[in-house]
C-alpha cells in the first residue's frame, strides 16, 4: 500500500503502521517502504512518516540518512510551521553523524524571523546536547543569544534549554534578568514553571537573604521572639545563628534592604499564584518561601490551600509541600486549619498526609479542636489511617505539654480497644510518652502489664516489657510476674519480644535479685539455645554482666549503670522536619532523596555580588541603572546625606534610612558634596567607605566658600527652626536632637522629611525666614531672576507640540514665587544644559517655570522597549536647573485610556543641582494616538504631564524586500490604502531628502529597491524613481506601508496602506506635511 | 523532562505507548503494577514512584492510568499538571476519555501527543490551538475525508500561537453570537454527629460557553465582588483590572472553558441547605442494627432541592439491608457494603426517610465506627454565597450579542459523620 500512487492508501497503511507503534509491536521491517515517503506531498502521511522515523531512526541509522536531505529542504521552506517541524524531526533523530547538520539548522533556525522557529530551535538544543554532549559550548552561544530574544514564546523553551545544557552558567542569565522578569506573566504555563524554578536558583545566589535581619532578632539581642515562638522555631533558629554568626556584625552595620531587583521578580510573580496551572502556582509558592521576607510569605498559603480542592494527585504533592513548609512556617497556614480536615473519601495517602499537616499546625490554642477531630478519625474503618492518627496524637502530646494528659489518658482508652492494630499502635506511642514522665502513670504501667496477655503484635509486646522494666521500681509487684508470664511462653515469641524479655531479666535480677534470679537463670538459658544467633549473644553478654562469677571483670560493677541509666525521652519529630534542603516542588523533595540532574538550591550570599552586571547595555539604560545602583549603595551607607546649605526644601534620600545611631549621622551629616561629586566616588568600590567620606570632607571644605553666604546665616536660623520644628513634629525631633546635639550646623536639612506635610511644614518656615535680615537681598534676587526666566522662554525653541503643564497650585501664591526666586537665583550657578538627542526631535514634558527649575524634555528614542516589545519607548531628560536637588524623581498617579500601558522608569533618587539624567519609560499607545497622562513627582511637588505620540512613532520599522512588500502591498488595498498627491518642496526633490524627512516624520525603514520600472510600464523614466518605506505599529503589529511616488515638477503620489486607517490617515497628513514644509 | 508516556487500564493491560526521546522499555512499568498491587485501592496507588533509573509519574482518571516515565529531576506538579491535560484533551476531541475511545482514535490520540510535546517539553497545549493543527474527528469529516482523501490535519501554524492571544483563533464567525456563563458553587461541608458544622467553605467556578464572532472584549463585573477570597483565573484575564477594579476583563476563548474558580472567604458563615436526621445502631449480641434516615431543607430561600444522591459506606460486618425509602430507590452492594439512596427531589411537605434494619455477621462483635453519609445535591438557579453577577459588556465587535448566566449550587465533598 505504500507503494501506491494514492495519497489515501498510503495514509491508510501509515495509519496501520502508527497504530502499530501505539501497541508497541515492532514496525521497524518497514523502514525502507516508510522511508520513501518523506518527500509525500499529503501533509497528513507526511506527519505520520515523521512519527514512525523518529521512533525508528536510532536503529536503522543508515536509511534514517536517505531522509536527511528533505528535511534540509523543509527547513527552507516559506511556511514557518514547515521550517519548524522539519527542524524538530531532523533534530530528533537520534543518529551522531549528523550531528553538524543539527548544529547548523539549529544556528540557522535561531536566527529565523518567524518566533515560532526560534522556538523550535530552542527545543532542539537539549536534544542534540544529550546525542553528543561534546557541542556544548557552540550550544551555550545559541542559548545566549536565543535568551536575549523578546519574545514571549521563546522565553519558556530557551530557560528549559538552559536549566539542561548548563544550568551553572548563572552569568548568562544576568543581562536577561530583569527581562525575563517582566516577561513572565506572558509566557505561556510551561515556560513559566522553568523560569520562576531558574530564577529562584539565580536569586539564591545574586541577593542577600532577606529574614537576616528578623533571624538577628530572634537570636536575643531585643530578647524578643518570634510571634510564632514554638519548638521547631527556634531549632531552626538555632541552625541559623551559626550561619549568620560572622554576618551578624556585618549586618547590624548595614539594616538590610533588598534590591530592587530581587523585589522586582517577587512583585512580578505574584499575580502568578491566581493562575490555573497548580504547576505555577507551586513554582512560585516555592519561589516565595525561598526567597521572600518572612512577612510576605503568607501570600502562598491561600493559594496553596486551593490547590487542594484539586485532583488526588496534586493534592498529594501540594501536601507534601505544605507539611514542609508548616514546619518551618506554622503561622502561615493556622487560618487554613480546617481545611486540612480529613473526610472519609479521601484516599489513604491524602488523609496521612493531611494529617501530618495538622500535627504541624497543632498549638496551645487550637489543640482542643484538632484532638477532638482525630478523635473522629479513630474511629475510621481504615486502619493505616488509624495507627497514623494515633502517632499523629503521640507527637501533639510530646509538643505541647498541656495536652499531654489528656492525650495519654484517650490513648490508654483505645488500649481497649478491638482492634488490635489500634492497640498495638497506642502502646507504642504510649511507651514513647510514658517515658517523659514516668513517675506519674504507674498506673498506666500496671494496665499495660496486664494487656500482655492479650495483645499479640510483637512490637507492642515488646514495648510493654520494655516499659516495664525501666520503670519497674514503679511496679515492684507486678514485674516479676510478668517476668514469670513471659519465661513460660519464652520460645514461642518473636525475636524482639524474646530480647525485650532478656532485657527485663537483666534489669530485674538488677533491682530485685531476691525474687527473680531463679527466673532471669532460666530465661538466660532458654535464649541460649535459641535459634537467633542475635538472641544468643546477647544473653551471654548479659550472663558475664550481671551474674557475678569469679571470672567477671571490673564491668559488672556497673552493669547497674549500664541497664538503669536514664534514658532520654525520644523525640517525636515529623518526617518532614529536614525535607527543607531541598527546593520544594521539586521531585528530589517529594521523595526526600536526590533525583538525577537535581540542582542544589545554593545558600544565601553573605555579601550581594555586583548588582550591575544585571544592567542591559542600551545606551538610555545605563545611566538610569546606575543610579539605581547608586541607590543601593547610599543605603547600604545609610547616612550619607547632602547638605547644601540653603537647598530649600531638600528631599533627602535619607529618608528610609533608619535613625538608629547617632555617632554615625554625624559623621554622616558632614559629608557634604554636590551631586556630581558623589556620583563620582560612588562609582569606586564600595569597600571603600571610609575614604570616600573623608574625600568627601574635603571636598565640602572645598565646596564651602560657594556656598558662604548662605551657610553664614543657616547656623542661626537652623536653631530657630529646629526649635519650631521639634514643636510641631514630635516623630521627627528624635532623631533631629541627636544631631542637634552635635550641633553640625548643616545637618539639620539631612533629616527625613517623607510626607508633603513635613515639606509644607518647611516651607512655611523657609518663607518666614525669608522675612528677616536678608530680605532685601532675596527680593532684588527675585527681580533679576524673573528677568531671566522671561528671556529664558523667549529663547526656547517653539516646541513641535507644546505640552501643556498645568502648575500645581496647592501652595499660596505668595509662598511660590518665593520659593520660586530662591530657586531661581541660584540657577545662576548652574547654568542650563540641555542635551537633546541629536537625530530626535524632542518634545517639552515640563517647562523649567513650571517646574521650579526641574525641566523635562521626552523623545522617542526609536529603540525596541526591551522590557516589554509592545511599548514604545520615551526617553525622558530631566534636567535639574535649580539650586537644589531634585530627589525621588518618579511616576504617579497614571491615567490611561483603556487598554493603554505604561511601564515606568526607574525612580531617580538624586538629581543633583544643574545636572541631567535620562531615564526610559516604556508606553503601550495600543495605537493610538491618545496622551497618556500622569504626574511627575518629586519628593515634594506633583506636576501633571501628557505625552502625546506622533503617529509616526507609533510603529516600529520592519525589513521587508521589495517583493515581500508589493506582496503585502496587495493584500491591503481598498478601504486601507490612502492616495495623495502632493508637491515636493524644491529643497526636498533628491532622494536624500526625501528619505530623511519621510524617515523623520515616521518611524519606518527603507525598503530597498532601485529604481523601480514597473511603476510606468512603457517608457521607464529613470529619474522617476519609488521610495517605499515599511513598519509595523508597536501594540497589534498591523503593517505600514508608505509609498513616495515622484513625478516630473516635483510633483509626488504619496500612498499609504494600513490596516488601521485611523492610523493610516493620520500618517499621510504627517509625511505630507513633512514633504510639503 | 517527560520521556514516554504509558497508558494501563484498569486490567493492567498497557494499551498504548509513546516515547518521545529514546525508548524507555515497557518492562519499567512493571515498579508500577508492584506499587499497584500493594495499594488496596485503585486510588492509593503513589503517584510518585521511583525506580533504579527512571521514576513514574502517574494520574488516574477515568479508571485510566496515565504513568509518564521520566529520567531526572523535573517538578512533579509539572507533570501531573501536563498529564491532565493531555486526559482534558483526549475528552474535548472524543467526548469521552475511555480505552475504546483511545483505541479507536489511536492515530489522532499520537498525532495530539506528538504536538504537545517536543522532546518531553510541553508545545501546544491549548486545545484552540491544537484545534487548528489537527481537527477533531467527526462523523462527517471521516466520511469526506475517505472520500476527498483530504486530511485532517492542518497545514499553516495556528495564528494563535504567535500572537498576544493565544488562546483565541483569528477569524472566528458565527451567525447567532452569544455567551452563557453557568456560576456553580459547591459546598464542602463536614457534619458532625450532633448535627453541627465542623467545617464548610464554598468554592464556585464560572465556567463560559462563549460564541461570539471577530475579536470580542468582554468585562464582567459583580454586585458583590468582596465575596470572592481566592480566585484563579483563566490566562485570558486582566490580572491588573481585576487587582484595582475587581472587574473582569478579558478576551475569551472561543468554545467553552473555565474562565474563573474561586473560593468565598471563610468569614462568612456558609448556609447549609439541608439537613439530615440519623439514627444508626447496632446492637451488642443481636445481628440486627437500626438504620433511620431523614433528610430535610433547610435555609434554601425557597428552591427546590433536586437530584439528592446519598451514599454511605457501611461497616464491614453488615451482611445485608432491609431498608424502605419513602421515595426513590435504594441499593445495597454486599461486596462493596455500599448504600446509595437516589432521592430525588425533596418535598418540605413529606420529607423523604429510608428506614429499617441491617442483618449483621451473626457472632461478631459490633462495629465500632459508624458509617459516613455523603450527600449529593443540586439547587438550580441560586448561588449559596450571593454572588451576582452585575452586567456583562462586549467591546471591539459591533453586532449585539445574546448574553446569558445559570446559577446553581451543588454539594462538593458533603459529608454527615454519624
Amino acid at each position: 500500500m505504500l507503494d501506491s500512487n494514492k495519497d489515501s492508501l498510503k495514509l491508510e497503511a501509515m495509519k496501520r503502521i502508527v497504530a502499530m507503534i501505539a501497541r508497541g509491536k515492532n514496525a521497524s521491517d518497514l523502514f525502507p517502504a516508510v522511508v520513501k515517503n518523506v518527500a509525500c506531498k499529503n501533509i497528513e502521511v507526511k506527519k505520520l512518516v515523521y512519527v514512525y522515523l523518529v521512533r525508528y531512526a536510532e536503529e536503522q541509522q543508515d536509511l534514517a540518512l536517505l531522509s536527511i536531505s528533505t528535511f534540509q529542504r523543509g527547513l527552507k521552506d516559506p511556511n514557518q510551521l514547515i521550517r519548524a517541524s522539519a527542524l524538530r524531526v531532523l533534530s530528533s533523530i537520534r543518529v551522531t553523524i549528523i550531528v553538524p547538520i543539527m548544529m547548523l539548522a539549529i544556528k540557522e533556525a535561531a536566527s529565523d524571523m518567524s518566533p515560532y522557529v526560534r522556538k523550535t530551535a530552542a527545543h532542539a538544543i537539549p536534544k542534540l546536547y544529550s546525542l553528543d554532549p561534546e557541542q556544548k559550548d557552540q550550544l551555550i552561544e545559541v542559548i545566549e543569544k536565543l535568551l536575549a530574544d523578546k519574545t514571549t514564546l521563546v522565553a519558556g523553551s530557551v530557560v528549559m534549554a538552559f536549566e539542561e545544557v548548563c544550568p551553572e552558567r548563572i552569568d548568562l542569565i544576568h543581562k536577561n534578568y530583569r527581562k525575563l522578569c517582566n516577561l513572565l506573566i506572558d509566557v505561556e504555563e510551561w515556560g513559566q514553571v522553568v523560569i520562576i524554578n531558574m530564577l529562584t536558583r539565580y536569586a539564591r545566589t545574586q541577593f542577600l537573604n532577606p529574614n537576616i535581619n528578623e533571624s538577628l532578632l530572634e537570636e536575643g539581642g531585643s530578647g524578643e521572639k518570634t510571634f510564632y515562638g514554638s519548638d521547631d522555631e527556634e531549632d531552626e533558629d538555632e541552625e541559623e545563628k551559626e550561619k549568620k554568626a560572622e554576618t551578624a556584625a556585618m549586618a547590624k552595620r548595614k539594616p538590610y534592604v533588598m534590591d530592587p531587583d530581587h523585589r522586582l521578580l517577587l512583585r512580578n510573580t505574584k499575580p502568578l499564584l491566581q493562575s490555573r496551572n497548580a504547576a505555577v502556582v507551586m513554582a512560585v509558592a516555592q519561589l516565595y518561601f525561598h526567597l521572600a521576607p518572612k512577612a510576605e510569605v503568607g501570600v502562598i498559603a491561600k493559594a496553596l490551600v486551593r490547590l487542594l480542592r484539586s485532583h488526588s494527585e496534586v493534592q498529594y504533592v501540594v501536601l507534601q509541600n505544605v507539611a514542609t513548609m508548616t514546619i518551618k512556617r506554622r503561622g502561615m497556614f493556622e487560618p487554613y486549619l480546617k481545611s486540612f480536615y480529613i473526610r472519609s473519601t479521601d484516599p489513604t495517602q491524602i488523609k496521612v498526609l493531611k494529617l501530618e499537616v495538622l500535627t504541624n499546625l497543632a498549638n496551645e490554642t487550637n489543640i482542643s479542636t484538632i484532638l477532638r477531630e482525630f478523635q473522629t478519625y479513630i474511629k475510621s474503618m481504615d486502619k493505616d489511617f488509624v495507627a497514623a492518627t494515633i502517632q499523629a496524637i503521640g507527637r501533639c502530646a510530646t509538643n505541647i505539654g498541656e495536652v499531654r494528659d489528656t492525650c495519654l489518658n484517650g490513648l490508654v482508652q483505645l488500649l481497649s480497644n478491638r482492634d488490635e492494630l489500634v492497640v498495638a499502635e497506642s502502646v507504642v506511642v504510649i511507651k514513647k510518652l510514658l517515658q517523659m514522665q514516668p513517675e506519674k502513670h504507674s498506673d498506666i504501667i500496671k494496665h499495660m502489664a496486664k494487656l500482655t496477655d492479650n495483645i499479640q503484635v510483637p512490637m507492642a509486646r515488646a514495648s510493654i516489657l520494655w516499659l516495664i522494666g525501666e520503670y519497674c521500681e514503679h511496679v515492684p509487684k507486678i514485674a516479676p510476674d510478668v517476668l514469670r508470664k513471659m519465661a513460660k511462653s519464652f520460645t514461642n515469641e518473636e525475636d524482639i519480644v524474646k530480647l525485650q524479655i532478656i532485657n527485663l531479666a537483666a534489669k530485674l535480677y538488677l533491682t530485685n535479685s531476691k525474687q527473680t534470679k531463679l527466673l532471669t537463670q532460666y530465661v538466660l538459658n532458654l535464649a541460649k539455645y535459641d535459634q537467633n544467633y542475635d538472641i544468643r549473644d546477647r544473653a551471654r553478654f548479659i550472663r558475664q554482666l550481671i551474674v557475678p562469677t569469679e571470672k567477671s571483670g571490673a564491668l559488672s560493677k556497673y552493669a547497674k549503670k549500664l541497664f538503669l541509666a536514664l534514658k532520654p525521652a525520644p523525640v517525636l519529630e515529623s518526617p518532614f522536619k529536614d525535607r527543607d534542603h531541598f527546593q520544594l516542588g521539586s521531585l528530589s523533595h517529594l521523595l526526600n532523596a536526590k533525583a538525577g540532574g537535581y540542582q542544589e538550591l545554593p545558600d544565601w550570599p553573605e555579601a550581594a555580588p555586583d548588582p550591575s552586571v544585571r544592567n542591559v547595555e542600551v545606551p538610555e539604560w545605563t545611566k538610569c541603572s546606575s543610579r539605581e545602583k547608586r541607590k543601593e549603595k547610599k543605603v547600604e551607607k545609610p547616612f550619607y546625606s547632602d547638605s547644601e546649605g540653603e537647598s530649600g526644601p531638600t528631599e533627602s534620600a535619607d529618608s528610609e534610612s533608619d535613625s538608629g545611631s547617632g555617632s554615625e549621622s554625624a559623621s554622616g551629616s558632614e559629608v557634604s558634596a554636590s551631586g556630581s561629586e558623589s556620583e563620582e566616588s560612588e562609582e569606586g568600590s564600595e569597600s571603600e567607605e571610609e575614604e570616600q567620606k573623608d574625600k568627601k570632607k574635603t571636598k565640602k571644605e572645598l565646596k564651602k566658600p560657594v556656598q558662604e553666604s548662605e551657610s553664614e546665616q543657616s547656623s542661626e536660623e537652623e536653631e530657630r527652626k529646629h526649635a519650631r520644628k521639634s514643636k510641631i513634629s514630635k516623630s521627627e525631633s528624635e532623631s533631629e536632637s541627636d544631631e542637634e546635639d552635635e550641633s553640625e550646623s548643616e545637618s539639620s536639612e539631612s533629616e527625613s522629611e517623607d510626607s508633603e506635610s513635613e515639606a509644607e511644614v518647611k516651607k512655611k518656615k523657609k518663607a518666614a525666614e525669608s522675612k528677616p535680615p536678608c530680605k532685601p537681598v532675596k527680593k532684588e534676587n527675585k527681580k533679576e531672576k524673573k528677568e531671566i526666566s522671561l528671556l529664558d522662554l523667549d529663547d526656547f525653541d517653539p516646541t513641535p507640540s507644546p505640552q501643556v503643564t498645568p502648575v500645581n497650585s496647592f501652595l499660596s501664591s505668595s509662598l511660590v514665587t518665593d520659593l520660586e526666586g530662591l530657586s531661581l537665583s541660584d540657577s545662576v550657578l548652574a547654568p542650563a544644559t540641555m542635551a537633546p538627542s541629536s537625530a530626535l526631535k524632542s518634545y517639552e514634558l515640563l517647562h523649567r517655570i513650571t517646574g521650579e527649575g526641574l525641566q523635562v524634555e521626552f523623545c522617542f528614542s526609536r529603540q525596541p522597549f526591551s522590557p516589554d516589545a509592545n511599548m514604545v519607548a520615551v526617553q525622558m531628560h530631566f534636567t535639574n536647573n535649580a539650586s537644589a536637588d531634585a530627589k525621588s524623581l518618579h511616576m504617579e498617579d497614571v491615567k490611561l485610556q483603556s487598554g493603554m500601558r505604561v511601564r515606568e522608569f526607574p525612580e531617580i533618587e538624586l538629581l543633583p543641582a544643574g545636572e541631567t539624567a535620562t531615564a526610559v519609560m516604556g508606553i503601550d499607545f495600543c495605537d493610538s494616538t491618545q496622551a497618556a497622562n500622569f504626574q511627575l513627582c518629586t519628593q515634594t511637588r506633583k506636576f501633571f504631564v501628557s505625552i502625546q505620540p506622533p503617529v509616526g512613532e507609533l510603529m516600529r520599522p520592519v525589513f521587508l524586500t521589495e517583493n515581500e512588500f508589493k506582496k503585502e502591498q496587495g493584500q491591503l488595498m481598498g478601504m486601507n490604502e490612502i492616495t495623495e498627491k502632493l508637491t515636493l518642496d524644491a529643497t526636498c526633490r533628491n532622494e536624500h531628502t526625501i528619505v530623511q524627512r519621510v524617515t523623520a516624520a515616521a518611524n519606518l525603514s527603507r525598503v530597498p529597491c532601485g529604481s523601480d520600472k514597473e511603476c510606468s510600464p512603457p517608457v521607464p523614466p529613470p529619474d522617476h524613481p519609488v521610495y517605499r518605506f515599511a513598519g509595523r505599529t508597536v501594540t497589534s503589529g498591523s503593517l505600514v506601508l508608505v509609498t513616495v511616488v515622484t513625478r516630473e515638477e516635483g510633483a509626488a503620489q504619496l500612498t499609504v496602506n494600513c490596516e488601521k486607517m485611523v492610523i493610516g490617515t493620520m500618517l499621510v497628513k504627517d509625511i505630507l506635511l513633512a514633504l510639503t514644509q | 523532562m517527560i520521556h514516554s508516556l504509558f497508558l494501563i487500564n484498569a486490567s493492567g493491560d498497557i494499551f498504548l505507548e509513546k516515547h518521545w526521546k529514546s525508548v524507555v522499555s515497557r518492562s519499567v512499568c512493571d515498579y508500577f503494577f508492584e506499587a499497584q498491587e500493594r495499594a488496596t485501592e485503585p486510588e492509593n496507588v503513589p503517584p510518585v514512584i521511583p525506580t533504579p533509573h527512571h521514576y513514574l509519574i502517574s494520574v488516574l482518571r477515568h479508571r485510566i492510568y496515565f504513568v509518564a516515565v521520566i529520567q531526572s529531576e523535573v517538578p512533579p506538579l509539572f507533570v501531573i499538571e501536563f498529564l491532565h491535560r493531555v486526559v482534558d484533551t483526549f475528552q474535548d476531541y472524543f467526548g469521552v476519555c475511555t480505552e475504546a475511545a483511545i483505541k479507536d482514535n489511536v492515530v489522532v490520540v499520537y498525532e495530539l501527543l506528538e504536538e504537545m510535546l517536543d522532546n518531553g517539553f510541553p508545545l501546544a497545549t491549548e486545545s484552540n490551538i491544537l484545534k487548528e493543527l489537527i481537527k477533531p474527528p467527526t462523523i462527517l469529516r471521516t466520511m469526506v475525508n475517505t472520500i476527498t482523501g483530504s486530511t485532517n490535519v492542518g497545514e499553516q501554524l495556528p495564528t494563535g500561537q504567535l500572537s498576544v492571544v493565544p488562546w483565541r483563533r483569528t477569524g472566528v464567525k458565527y451567525t447567532n453570537n452569544e455567551a452563557y456563563f453557568d456560576v456553580v458553587e459547591e459546598i464542602d461541608a463536614i457534619i458532625d454527629k450532633s448535627g453541627s458544622t465542623i467545617t464548610a467553605e464554598i468554592q464556585g467556578v464560572i465556567d463560559a460557553c462563549v460564541k461570539l464572532t471577530g475579536m470580542p472584549d468582554l468585562t464582567l463585573s459583580f454586585m458583590n465582588p468582596r465575596l470572592l477570597d481566592d480566585v484563579s483565573f483563566h490566562p485570558c484575564v486582566r490580572f491588573k483590572r481585576w487587582e484595582a477594579e475587581r472587574i473582569l476583563s478579558f478576551i475569551p476563548p472561543d468554545g467553552n472553558f473555565r474562565l474563573l474558580s474561586y473560593h468565598v472567604s471563610s468569614q462568612n458563615l456558609v448556609a447549609i441547605p439541608v439537613y439530615v436526621k440519623h439514627n444508626i445502631t447496632f446492637r451488642e449480641g443481636s445481628s440486627q442494627g437500626r438504620f433511620d434516615l431523614t433528610l430535610g431543607p433547610k435555609q434554601t430561600m425557597g428552591k427546590a432541592v433536586e437530584s439528592v444522591l446519598v451514599s454511605s459506606q457501611l461497616p464491614r460486618g453488615v451482611l445485608n439491608t432491609n431498608l424502605n425509602p419513602s421515595q426513590g430507590t435504594y441499593t445495597f452492594d454486599p461486596v462493596t457494603k455500599l448504600l446509595t439512596w437516589d432521592v430525588g427531589k425533596i418535598n418540605p411537605q413529606k420529607l423523604p426517610s429510608l428506614k429499617g434494619t441491617m442483618s449483621l455477621q451473626a457472632g461478631a462483635s459490633k462495629p465500632d465506627e459508624n458509617p459516613t453519609i455523603n450527600i449529593q445535591f443540586k439547587i438550580q438557579q441560586m448561588a449559596i454565597s450571593g454572588l451576582k453577577v452585575n452586567r456583562l459588556d462586549m467591546y471591539g465587535e459591533k453586532y449585539k450579542p445574546f448574553k446569558g448566566i445559570k446559577y446553581m449550587t451543588k454539594a462538593g465533598k458533603f459529608q454527615v459523620r454519624t
